[in-house]
């Protein structure tokens, strides 16, 4: 306890020095903290749509489906086991059935896919309700606003679309845009258009066939009992989750960048402390205090930088933070990125996150802080008394 | 003569210089007695501090014996040298040496926190100090915003507040006039009829030394006189 109350003591009366080194440690835990929310925020952001929009219990995906490979989609389709109909009968899943298709509108040409869904389902959060209200005369489908603003379609267009069918001949007809919806997933938006799911087996001939099922949250399903693959929330995560890996090796470099930075400023602090409080160093020695316990003293002291930064870092991280979590950051450029998100990032800070960057940051500081103070062990009582420099 | 307190014995200390020894100490041997008011004098380089750093535990001889308050300090480890300073001895510095982001009373206490002596005991027992050295409003002070013999008087008391059996003081005037001087040396005196205290003074200061019992003079390492001197009436002054 002496020795806290002595390295506060010291650590203050240090007056400018002190505060320099807390506010760039600061800076480190704060910049750590946010950026580390940031991700956690965008990873949870990201679940949360996704198992909304997409994901929901998980897919059951035709054995041949693959969504990034166009040559095998053509034959990714079949009838479902009656263990899958009746859970598809009775809205525990929602049958998915997914073409290529060539869509011809304003003049130009693009290869995008059909999907089909029932209209009225209730398993993720796609409202197609409006495709089943239409009334007009030509086949209704719903597109994203990315869609949208990509391909210049707006509701109430007209544009032709072209697919191959079960019999392989090529088959054409006229597609009106009943409505144009902000989709938060972009997968589900970028070159997708939506239409009915009996619709589209009617024009693709193929009644009854399904590309892939999505489950029902919480469902009581056996993953195992059909051909059908199962694919979980994880499986979707995996490529944001290797998004986010790649993008924290450079946000990690800048973490240590910082933490160096603050580490530095500490060490050279400290080496200049032991260097110029020599005479100080020799009094202690002088009075009784054993050097074990002035190495002590001075790593506290270091290490101490630490404290105070996290709180000079809550006093303006605090009312900063909880800004950010709950008005969030706008992110206009996130389907560019890559990133699946309602377009607002909400920085996610737990506490293991700020008890981790709280233990990293004095663990590293309490370590710079160590290492000069280690030259005290072995320094003689007499030299350090007369200042002397070795 | 009463207990002894501090035995040195054939004391010779070297120091290296550059790839020779210097031998700054050359076979020292005194007894210091429980009570004594005396001191080391001599010129500069004669060898007072180096034999005043080993009696405190402070440096370690080459060859001899010493032995301070009863423990012999030949082989003892930084630890039980520094518990010996810590109990029973207290040093006065000519440049003071005072902790500088302390108050007076801090850098007074400081001792007894070491001690770890119980708070309000250690509150008495500071004041108590502080107005030996008639400090008493200066409390507050940090050592920077002291005069040279108000520090010196700080770090008396830092000495004493512990009642040490032993107080080692280094040239405690050298940095002080002629006024102050005479002031700490009658406030160091009171103290050592008071509670008992046995001062070594290494000096070459002639206003010390007109209030010593007891001074042996070295040169060269060497001891070349120890006289004692009858000061009682100096002491029933103070």
């Amino acid at each position: 306890m002496m020795i806290f109350r002595l390295a506060i003591k010291n650590l203050l009366g240090a007056g400018m020095r002190t505060w320099l080194n807390v506010v760039v440690t600061s800076f480190s835990f704060t910049i750590i903290i946010f950026f580390n929310a940031m991700y956690n925020g965008m990873r949870q952001d990201t679940l949360r749509i996704l198992l909304d929009t997409e994901v929901a219990g998980g897919q059951l995906w035709h054995p041949e489906y693959d969504p990034f490979d166009p040559l095998t989609i053509e034959d990714s389709h079949s009838i479902i086991s009656e263990e899958l109909q009746k859970m598809v009968a009775g809205n525990e899943a929602m049958p998915v059935l997914v073409r290529q298709a060539t869509f011809y509108m304003n003049g130009r040409s693009s290869v995008g896919l059909m999907k089909g869904i029932p209209p009225g389902q209730e398993i993720v959060r796609m409202p197609l309700k409006v495709i089943g209200d239409y009334s007009g005369d030509y086949i209704p489908v719903v597109i994203g606003s990315g869609m949208s603003k990509k391909t210049g379609l707006r509701k109430g267009d007209l544009f032709t679309v072209r697919w191959l069918d079960a019999l392989r001949t090529y088959d054409a007809d006229e597609f009106e845009v009943a409505e144009v919806i902000k989709l938060d997933n972009y997968r589900l938006d970028r070159g997708v258009i939506w239409l009915s799911l009996e619709k589209m087996r009617e024009l693709l001939q193929m009644p009854g066939e399904v590309t892939y099922i999505v489950l029902k949250r919480d469902h009581a399903f056996n993953n195992q009992a059909d051909s059908f693959i199962y694919k979980d929330i994880e499986y979707f995560m995996k490529d944001i989750d290797s998004a986010i890996e790649a993008d924290q090796v450079w946000a990690r470099t800048i973490f240590g960048l910082l933490l160096i930075m603050a580490s530095l400023g500490i060490f050279n602090s400290q080496v200049l402390s032991i260097f110029r409080r020599k005479k100080e160093i020799g009094t202690l020695m002088a009075l009784g205090m054993t050097r074990q316990r002035i190495v002590r003293l001075f790593t506290l002291e270091g290490g101490l930088h630490s404290v105070l930064a996290l709180f000079v870092g809550a006093l303006y991280g605090t009312p900063l933070f909880y800004y950010l979590a709950t008005r969030g950051i706008t992110i206009p450029y996130g389907e560019e990125a890559g990133i699946i998100s309602t377009g607002s990032l909400y920085p996610v800070f737990g506490p293991q996150l700020i008890f981790g960057t709280m233990l990293l940051v004095a663990g590293v500081v309490t370590v710079v802080s160590f290492l000069p103070a280690r030259k005290i062990a072995n320094m003689q009582p007499t030299e350090a008394l007369r200042g002397k420099i070795s | 003569m009463g207990k002894i307190v501090v035995e040195v014995k054939g004391l010779i200390k070297d120091f290296p210089i550059a790839d020779r020894l210097f031998r700054a100490l050359k076979g020292i041997t005194i007894n210091i007695a429980e009570g004594e008011f005396m001191g080391i004098v001599g010129p500069s380089g004669s060898g007072k501090t180096t034999l005043l750093n080993i009696i405190g535990g402070l440096d370690s001889p080459t060859e001899g014996t010493v032995s301070v308050l009863g423990l012999s300090l030949i082989g003892k480890s930084n630890k039980e040298l520094a518990d010996l300073r810590k109990n029973g001895i207290g040093f006065i510095f000519q440049g003071y040496n005072l902790l500088p982001v302390y108050t007076v009373y801090e850098n007074v206490e400081f001792p007894l926190l070491l001690l770890n002596v119980d708070s309000n005991k250690r509150d008495k027992m500071v004041r108590e100090a502080i107005e030996w050295v008639d400090l008493s409003d200066k409390i507050k002070s940090k050592p920077a915003q002291l005069s040279g013999g108000e520090s010196q008087r700080v770090a008396i008391a830092r000495s004493i507040v512990k009642r040490p059996p032993l107080v080692i003081a280094d040239e405690l005037t050298a940095n002080l006039d002629a006024k102050n001087s005479h002031r700490i040396m009658k406030i160091l005196l009171g103290l050592n009829k008071e509670i008992g205290t046995t001062f070594i003074f290494a000096t070459h200061d002639e206003k010390v030394m007109g209030y010593l019992s007891r001074i042996i003079s070295i040169v060269d390492g060497k001891i070349e006189s120890d006289k004692f001197f009858d000061r009682n009436e100096l002491r029933e002054k103070v």
